[in-house]
């Protein structure tokens, strides 16, 4: 193996391999946000009572769960331009719309990163016993209060252990949005490897810098989960 | 939406669901034997051995499925002495150098599901099973190991989905899957949302049939959990 092509500078591909690995990151926060973003209103349409909002949140956790990451980022990839295009045509634009890589990446990522944050989220949200809230009720607090005082909380403290589950999913998926021409980390390793002929020590690069995010990452929810549970008495 | 299409495709992605089910069976089936083995070698007092148990399970769930996938099929080729050894024949394969991937990958992950049911297999059950002589080999198979599947087989379940999705990352290296073949029809027709849908239905589908046998399964293996009629 020659470690000489992974060098910083003009030499080595070192550089664009780190400056890949920062784009990978800027994906996956991205896409967390937008996954969070959607689990709010996923949650609070599974636990509606209406029938129809229920089914609508039902069904997109359903699917998006259950069909391959590879054919919703190739729905977006394909079919994302021509979407937004058709809606620009409704307001009197007719010119072509290319969505950028980035956007349709982590809007893709993020649609499925929300599925299952709502699926945390949804579970932690029920963890919370209801004699809390009747508790909250009967000193007098608001529905404000109780949901920023008593729910937040400790939803937060349910929801860290699946939400840290989400974010090593979401951060493993921006490696599939290579087929889209973003350069991450995987189309950086793919495209140096094609001009070098030494796939082996790109790919074991890119499989160590994965490696790397994914444990730092760990480290950081770990300490977070302490965070949050500084409260509770363990035995 | 052009219906026609749709029904036009769905015959063409079948083709592709033939390679999907090999890919998914074939890997699923040598992982979990494997899968026994490495949840065995994490569980043991050996430092060496519970130390080669963690990094392998350490570096397969830690990195996307895709990088595995790239280092058997793209990298292997780098190293010249591969390629002129016999195994060569093997790893020149898409096919085989996909199952390969699969089959690391749900090992890594089954020998964890595997070890959380190992490990709550109560003491006294393990105690009492000594007790009436048995130890070893058998204690492991008529206490220990049933008991553990039982434990492991809603996680299992999700394992099976898991993997039923992640077969679709080799239409990547060339292989004519599902989603290989969708891909190609996109990109033939461009029509995305029309093949995504069908594409879809099929995975869907397969994966309706897992989680039905699965809880089936479930049902069938704990029947002193019933309650009477």
């Amino acid at each position: 193996m020659d470690f000489e092509l992974l060098v910083l500078g003009d030499e080595g591909w070192g550089d664009e391999m780190l400056r890949a690995t920062l784009v990978t990151l800027m994906v996956s926060l991205t896409a967390m946000g937008i996954g969070l973003f959607i689990s709010i209103f996923g949650t609070l349409s599974k636990l509606s009572n209406k029938f129809y909002v229920r089914l609508i949140a039902d069904v997109y956790t359903t699917i998006v769960r259950g069909i391959p990451e590879l054919l919703v980022i190739y729905l977006l990839f394909f079919g994302g331009s021509n979407a937004v295009m058709s809606v620009a045509k409704l307001f009197g634009y007719h010119g072509y719309i290319e969505l950028n890589a980035f956007v349709i990446g982590a809007i893709a990522i993020g649609a499925i990163s929300g599925a299952y944050s709502t699926e945390v989220i949804r579970g932690a949200f029920l963890a919370v016993p209801r004699g809390q809230i009747d508790a909250a009720k009967s000193v007098g607090m608001n529905k404000f209060v109780i949901f920023t005082r008593i729910l937040i909380p400790q939803v937060l403290r349910y929801a860290l252990p699946g939400l840290g589950n989400v974010w090593q999913l979401t951060l493993k998926d921006t490696a599939l949005i290579m087929v889209t021409g973003l350069v991450e980390i995987m189309r950086q390793a793919h495209v140096a490897s094609g001009s070098t002929y030494a796939p082996f020590t790109f790919y074991i690069t890119a499989a160590l810098l994965y490696l790397i995010l994914t444990t730092a990452s760990n480290t950081i929810f770990n300490s977070a989960e302490n965070w949050a549970n500084k409260g509770v008495r363990r035995a | 939406m052009n219906y026609e299409l749709m029904i036009e495709t769905f015959p063409k992605l079948l083709v592709g669901l033939n390679i999907t089910i090999q890919l998914v069976s074939i890997s699923l089936f040598v992982g979990f034997c494997f899968a026994i083995g490495l949840a065995l070698l994490r569980l043991s007092n050996n430092l060496f051995l519970n130390f080669f148990a963690k990094t392998y399970i350490f570096y397969f769930r830690g990195t996307p499925l895709l990088v595995q996938i790239f280092l058997i099929y793209y990298g292997i080729a780098q190293f010249e002495f591969i390629r002129e050894s016999f195994v060569w024949s093997f790893f020149k394969e898409a096919y085989w150098c996909a199952i390969l991937a699969l089959t690391l990958n749900t090992c890594a992950y089954s020998s964890e599901i595997i070890r959380g049911g190992i490990q709550s297999v109560s003491f006294g059950q393990i105690e009492s099973a000594k007790s009436t002589g048995m130890s070893g080999f058998l204690l492991y198979r008529r206490i220990i190991l049933p008991i553990a599947f039982r434990q492991a087989l809603p996680a299992y379940g999700n394992e099976i989905i898991l993997m039923v999705k992640a077969t679709s990352l080799v239409s990547t290296i060339t292989i004519m899957d599902v989603t290989g073949i969708a891909r190609l029809i996109i990109a033939k027709t461009f029509s995305p949302v029309e093949i995504f849908i069908v594409a879809g239905l099929i995975y869907l589908t397969i994966n309706f049939i897992v989680t039905r046998l699965v809880n089936y399964s479930e049902i069938k293996l704990t029947p002193y959990l019933r309650h009477a009629e």
